[in-house]
């Protein structure tokens, strides 16, 4: 606790970077996700496809993931970002999935009957009835994107990770524990947030 | 009340064939549905019903045979426009729940580019048609409203275009019996009010015999028998429609005398 006292500054410079890492993956990701959650649930093979790839995505460790994008992108933030939103699609394709594959099939075809187009039904019908689902998987993916961020200042990304690096180097406790702590605070934020969110968009 | 009227319904040799399936759901239908006339296809579940009536807005293609109505056929018809001049009421409803009362009943003539103030003053005609005050009614989510007053929105929303021609898929078959007997009611006033030509599905004999003019009776894709109430009771064509109106033909026949209770 000592450290997170003596340096609040410079732990909240850090949460700010680590903000903006997990916010700018988050975004990125979900502009990739969105579509193809929707072309996951249009074709049964497509949806076999991408939910596959994404898994696999998913199961490759963090460290070794970042190895590969330095040697490929080099060093920064970039790359982080690059690591996070691999990261993040596995559960953000699933939760637009789950979600649109939730739709009551009446409602569809109820849209359908009275004259909706089916993009007029997927935006909206599908997506305002799915939204609850979806931010679920936002939600569980800003929680993970936080834990996961931290490892992104060995790759010189900076955010909450430098504390923990910093600590175990240096054989500091205090810094560590200021980092999980801040870390800690961050994800439980977030999930409080998002969890309100969801509740509202719930008809 | 403004008189919509009705559209005349054609089908020649109407077949449907699903992929995959080894028989087709409909097969080799003729009918011809007046213009203003309340038809009913009767028949058990799988018999093909639902099927044929979903041909007439083309949420199903008929693999054989053509639907015309008002002679045009509707192969030269965009589905999206087509299906927003024809009412569509099914059993689960299927209204909107993110969207009150008055925008699920706003829906249709909002895709038409009605003007705002023709299209609130459309929603309130219409729940007063239907029976729900619109001041106590217009605001209210769906998950606000019971089943009956669920498929009442339905049945105003099918209707908000002045469609001449509505289908409904069995529309009252999940609410309870005193409900049902009063939406039956209902219909039967906007019918008589509006003419529409309203195509009906079900499964329940006695909802068949108060509502039709004609009652359609399908089998197995087929059409069995295509008549009035008291004709099919009097006269069934062979033993399916015997054994469908029952053994309680003569009761049945007997409370056709009775007339709709209009409250």
């Amino acid at each position: 606790m000592n450290y997170l006292i003596a340096h609040g500054a410079r732990v909240a410079d850090l949460l700010g970077q680590h903000v903006v890492l997990v916010g700018a993956a988050l975004a990125v990701a979900l502009v990739i996700a969105v579509p193809l959650g929707v072309v996951a649930t249009r074709t049964t093979r497509a949806g076999a496809v991408i939910l596959g790839v994404t898994g696999v995505i998913y199961t490759i460790p963090s460290l070794a993931l970042l190895a590969l994008l330095v040697a490929a992108i080099g060093l920064g933030q970039l790359t982080a970002i690059v690591a996070l939103v691999a990261y993040a699609q596995m559960i953000l394709v699933r939760g637009v999935v789950a979600g649109l594959r939730g739709v009551d099939v009446a409602l569809i075809d109820a849209a359908r009957g009275i004259g909706f187009t089916p993009r007029q039904t997927l935006l909206r019908v599908e997506f305002p009835a799915a939204l609850p689902v979806v931010l679920g998987g936002v939600r569980v993916a800003t929680v993970s994107l936080v834990a996961l961020a931290t490892v992104a200042a060995w790759i010189n990304a900076g955010g909450l990770g430098v504390l923990l690096f910093e600590g175990i180097s240096t054989n500091n406790p205090d810094k560590i524990v200021a980092g999980a702590l801040a870390a800690a605070g961050l994800a439980i934020v977030a999930d409080v947030a998002l969890r309100g969110a969801e509740r509202a968009v719930r008809t | 009340m403004h008189v919509d009227g009705g559209a005349r319904v054609e089908l020649r040799g109407v077949g449907v064939r699903y992929p995959n399936a080894t028989l087709p759901a409909v097969h080799g239908v003729d009918l011809v549905i007046e213009a203003g006339e309340f038809a009913v296809l009767l028949g058990p579940s799988g018999c093909g019903k639902s099927t044929l009536v979903r041909t007439i807005n083309r949420l199903v293609e008929p693999t054989a045979g053509s639907v015309t109505i008002d002679g045009v056929d509707l192969r030269e018809r965009d589905p999206d426009e087509l299906r927003r001049g024809i009412g569509y009421v099914i059993q689960a409803v299927g209204l909107f729940p993110h969207y009150t009362v008055a925008q699920n009943v706003a829906v249709v003539p909002g895709l038409l580019g009605w003007e705002r103030a023709k299209i609130d003053a459309r929603v309130d005609e219409l729940l007063e048609l239907v029976r729900l005050p619109p001041a106590q009614y217009r605001d209210r989510k769906p998950r606000q409203l019971s089943g009956g007053e669920a498929q009442r929105v339905g049945v105003a929303r099918a209707l908000a275009a002045r469609p001449r021609v509505l289908l409904m898929d069995e529309p009252f078959a999940a609410v309870d019996a005193i409900v049902r007997a009063s939406l039956q009611n209902e219909i039967a006033r906007v019918h008589r009010a509006l003419g529409t030509t309203i195509v009906f599905v079900t499964h329940d004999v006695d909802e068949a015999l108060r509502l039709a003019d004609r009652i359609v009776v399908m089998n197995a894709g087929s059409v069995v028998q295509a008549a009035a109430p008291t004709e099919l009771l009097e006269h069934p064509a062979d033993d399916f429609v015997r054994h469908l109106v029952g053994v309680d033909a003569e009761t049945r026949r007997l409370a056709l005398d009775r007339p709709l209770i209009d409250r």
